[in-house]
C-alpha cells in the first residue's frame, strides 16, 4: 500500500449529547446492579428452609388447597422463570403479603420506611453538624486539649453499646426530668390526628400548620436522634480529622500560608475544600447505615420503622417482608452511591 | 548596596527522642538587591532557612537568632497577625512542585486573584484584569482560558509560571525560590529561570535562590552561599566559582562531568568531619 495516512478503526458512535449518554450509562449501571440484588435476594428466599406454601395456606390445609396454592405460587414451573415473575411483581412495586401484618409488604414498606428517614435524617444531620468541625478543630490543633477531649468524645461515641446510652437517655430526659416524649413517635393524644402525607410526622405537622403536633413529634424524636447522631458524630469526627491532618500537611497549604492567609481561611478555604470528596464518601455510608434502620435504637424507643419491622418479620419467618425491606435497603445504597458520585464530580475537577 | 534582609546568627532546631537536632546552625547572611544563591546537599538546612525567614517553621521546630530583620525591623518580634501582612506583600516564595503546591481544586484564576486581594483594596473585575496581566509577563499564552483551568490541567512548566506569577502580583521585595526548577524538564527550566529572572530584575527585587545545583546557580546568581551541615562553609561570588577554596566546594564541582575536560572517572566527595564543626562563614557583602 503507497498510502500511508493514519486510518483509526472507526468506532461506531452514538449521536447522543454527552449528558444524555451520561444518563443511560447511570441508569444502566443501576439497573444491572438492582438485577443483581434482587437475584440474590430471591435465591436466599428459595434456599431458606420455610415451605412457602404451608406459610400461605396453614398446617391444616387440605392436599387439595396445598396443591392450589403450589401452583397459585407458580411453584411448579423452573427458577429462572419464578424469578423472571419475582422480577416482574418487584417491578410494578408488588413485593407480595406480608404474613404477619396480612397487608401488602409494598404498604407496610410506605409506613415504617419514612419513619426511619425521619429518625435518620435527623441523626446524620447532627452528626455532620457537630462531626465534622470537630473533626477539623482536632486536626489543626493537634496533640491540644481539644483534640484529646475530642478524642474521648468520639471514643465513647463508638464503644458504648448504643441500647445502654438509649435506656439511660430514656431514664434521665424522659423518667427524671421529663425535657422530652417516650417512646414511640407520637404522644398518645396527637396519634392519627394529622393526614399523612410524606409518612414522616415532623413533615406532615408542618405541612398541616399544626404546631402542638410538630413540638409533640420533635419532643419524641429528638432523644433517639441524638443517640443515631452521637454515633455518627463519632465516626465523622475521627475521619475528619484524619483527612484533615494530610491535606495540612501539603504543600499548597504551605503556599495559602506564603501568601499571607490567616489560619482560618487557609484551613476552610484551602484545606477543607480538597477534603469534600472523602467526606462525601464516609457521610454516605454512615447515613445508608442509619437508614438501614438501627434495630437497637428502633426497639429501644419503639420506633416503628424499617430495623424494627425486618427484625419481627425475620424472626416470624415472614419471607415476603424480609426480601421486601432487604430490597429497598438495598436500593437506598445504590441511590446514595449514585448520589454522592455526582457530588465528587461537582466537588472535585479531576474527576470530570 | 542597600541590603534589604539581614539574618544573624539563625538556628533551626527540632526535638526529637534522642535530644535535639539542629538543622541549620547558626547562619548569618544579608540579602540586597541581588540574586543570592543558596546552595547545598540535602538536608543541608538550605530550604529551612528559607522557611525560616518566612516564621513557616511549624510546631514543633523552633528558631532562634540574633534578629532576621527586613529593612531594620526583626521579624522575629512581630505577632502573627503582622507577620500575615508581610508574607505575600514584602517576602514571597515559590516552591519545587507546582503539581503539589497549587491546590487541586480551585481554579487557578481563583488562586492569584486570591493572592493580590488579600493584601490590595481591589475589586474582583480589577484583580482579574491585573492577574491576566501578571499570566501574561510569564509568558503564558492564552491567559483568560488559563485563569478558569485547574492546575491538573497545567503542565510543570506552566504550573511553575503560574506559582511565579501568583507570588509576584502582590509586588514583593523578595522572593524566596526553593528549588523553582527542580521538578521541570531541563527544556522548561531555562524558560522559568529567565522569566523569574526578567521580573525580578525589572522590580529591582532581591531574590534568594536556593537550590542544590551548581551550575545552573553560578550561572544565574550573583553571590553563592555553600551551605554543609546546617552551616555556611564558604561564599563566594558566583562568577568565581570555580576558584573556590573550601575542599566541600571543590569535590562538588570535581564530582560533575565537563564537557571540555572530559575524565574517565569523576572524583568521589568525601566528607571530611572536621567540616560539620568548623565555625560558619559570615554571609554578608
Amino acid at each position: 500500500m503507497s498510502s500511508t495516512h493514519y486510518n483509526p478503526k472507526r468506532q461506531p458512535r452514538l449521536p447522543l449529547p454527552s449528558w444524555l449518554k451520561g444518563t443511560l450509562v447511570t441508569l444502566a449501571s443501576i439497573s444491572v446492579t438492582m438485577l443483581g440484588l434482587l437475584f440474590v435476594t430471591f435465591f436466599i428466599g428459595r434456599v431458606m428452609p420455610i415451605e412457602p406454601v404451608l406459610a400461605v395456606v396453614g398446617e391444616r390445609a387440605t392436599q387439595e388447597q396445598y396443591h392450589a396454592a403450589y401452583l397459585e405460587l407458580g411453584l411448579d414451573k423452573p427458577l429462572i422463570v419464578q424469578f423472571s415473575y419475582y422480577v416482574w411483581d418487584v417491578l410494578h412495586g408488588d413485593f407480595g403479603m406480608s404474613l404477619l401484618t396480612a397487608r401488602p409488604v409494598s404498604d407496610d414498606i410506605g409506613r415504617v420506611f419514612p419513619a426511619t428517614m425521619e429518625l435518620a435524617t435527623i441523626g446524620i444531620t447532627i452528626g455532620i453538624v457537630l462531626g465534622v468541625p470537630l473533626g477539623v478543630i482536632a486536626a489543626v490543633r493537634r496533640g491540644s486539649w481539644i483534640d484529646q477531649i475530642a478524642r474521648v468524645v468520639a471514643l465513647v461515641g463508638y464503644s458504648m453499646p448504643i441500647f445502654w446510652l438509649g435506656l439511660m437517655g430514656l431514664l434521665l430526659f424522659y423518667g427524671v426530668l421529663g425535657w422530652v416524649g417516650g417512646p414511640g413517635r407520637q404522644g398518645i393524644f396527637y396519634e392519627d390526628m394529622i393526614p399523612s402525607v410524606t409518612g414522616m410526622i415532623l413533615v406532615d405537622s408542618a405541612l398541616a400548620r399544626d404546631w402542638g403536633a410538630f413540638r409533640d413529634a420533635f419532643s419524641h424524636i429528638i432523644l433517639p436522634a441524638s443517640l443515631l447522631g452521637y454515633y455518627s458524630l463519632a465516626y465523622i469526627s475521627r475521619m475528619t480529622r484524619s483527612f484533615m491532618l494530610e491535606q495540612l500537611s501539603a504543600e499548597y497549604v504551605t503556599t495559602a500560608r506564603v501568601k499571607g492567609m490567616s489560619e482560618w481561611a487557609v484551613v476552610w478555604r484551602h484545606a477543607f475544600r480538597n477534603i469534600r470528596v472523602q467526606l462525601i464518601t464516609v457521610i454516605a455510608l454512615s447515613y445508608a447505615n442509619l437508614l438501614e434502620g438501627s434495630v437497637l435504637t428502633e426497639i429501644i424507643f419503639s420506633w416503628p420503622g424499617i430495623g424494627n419491622y425486618l427484625t419481627t418479620a425475620l424472626l416470624s419467618a415472614d419471607m415476603n417482608a424480609v426480601l421486601g425491606a432487604t430490597v429497598v435497603v438495598g436500593l437506598i445504597f445504590i441511590c446514595l452511591n449514585i448520589f454522592s458520585d455526582l457530588l465528587y464530580k461537582i466537588f472535585d475537577p479531576r474527576s470530570k | 548596596m542597600s541590603t534589604l534582609l539581614d539574618v544573624d546568627n539563625l538556628w533551626v532546631k527540632f526535638p526529637t527522642r534522642n535530644g535535639i537536632f539542629d538543622a541549620v546552625r547558626g547562619v548569618s547572611f544579608s540579602l540586597g538587591r541581588e540574586r543570592l544563591g543558596i546552595v547545598g546537599e540535602s538536608g543541608s538546612g538550605k530550604s529551612l532557612t528559607g522557611r525560616a525567614i518566612l516564621r513557616l517553621i511549624r510546631n514543633p521546630g523552633i528558631v532562634e537568632a540574633g534578629h532576621i530583620s527586613l529593612h531594620g525591623e526583626n521579624l522575629l518580634d512581630k505577632s502573627e497577625k503582622d507577620m500575615r501582612a508581610i508574607r505575600g506583600e514584602k517576602i514571597s516564595m515559590v516552591m519545587q512542585d507546582p503539581k503539589f503546591s497549587l491546590n487541586p481544586v480551585m481554579t487557578v484564576g481563583d488562586q492569584i486573584i486570591e493572592a493580590y486581594r488579600l493584601h490590595a483594596k481591589a475589586s474582583k473585575s480589577e484583580a482579574y484584569k491585573k492577574s491576566v496581566e501578571m499570566l501574561e509577563a510569564v509568558a503564558i499564552r492564552d491567559p483568560k482560558r488559563v485563569m478558569k483551568a485547574y492546575p491538573h490541567e497545567m503542565s510543570g512548566g506552566m504550573g511553575q509560571r503560574i506559582m511565579i506569577a501568583m507570588m509576584l502580583i502582590p509586588n514583593p521585595e523578595i522572593l524566596i525560590a526553593d528549588e523553582p526548577t527542580s521538578a521541570l524538564d531541563v527544556s522548561v527550566q531555562g524558560q522559568v529561570l529567565s522569566i523569574m529572572d526578567k521580573l525580578v530584575k525589572d522590580r529591582g527585587m532581591g531574590l534568594l535562590f536556593i537550590s542544590h545545583d551548581l551550575n545552573l546557580v553560578s550561572q544565574f546568581c550573583d553571590r553563592v552561599l555553600i551551605m554543609y551541615s546546617g552551616r555556611i562553609v564558604e561564599v563566594c561570588d558566583a562568577d568565581k566559582l570555580h576558584e573556590a577554596q573550601h575542599p566541600y566546594t571543590k569535590g562538588l564541582l570535581g564530582s560533575l562531568p565537563k564537557f571540555d575536560e572530559p575524565s574517565d572517572r569523576l572524583q568521589v566527595l568525601t566528607r571530611d568531619p572536621a567540616w560539620r564543626d568548623a565555625p560558619s562563614v559570615e554571609g554578608r557583602a
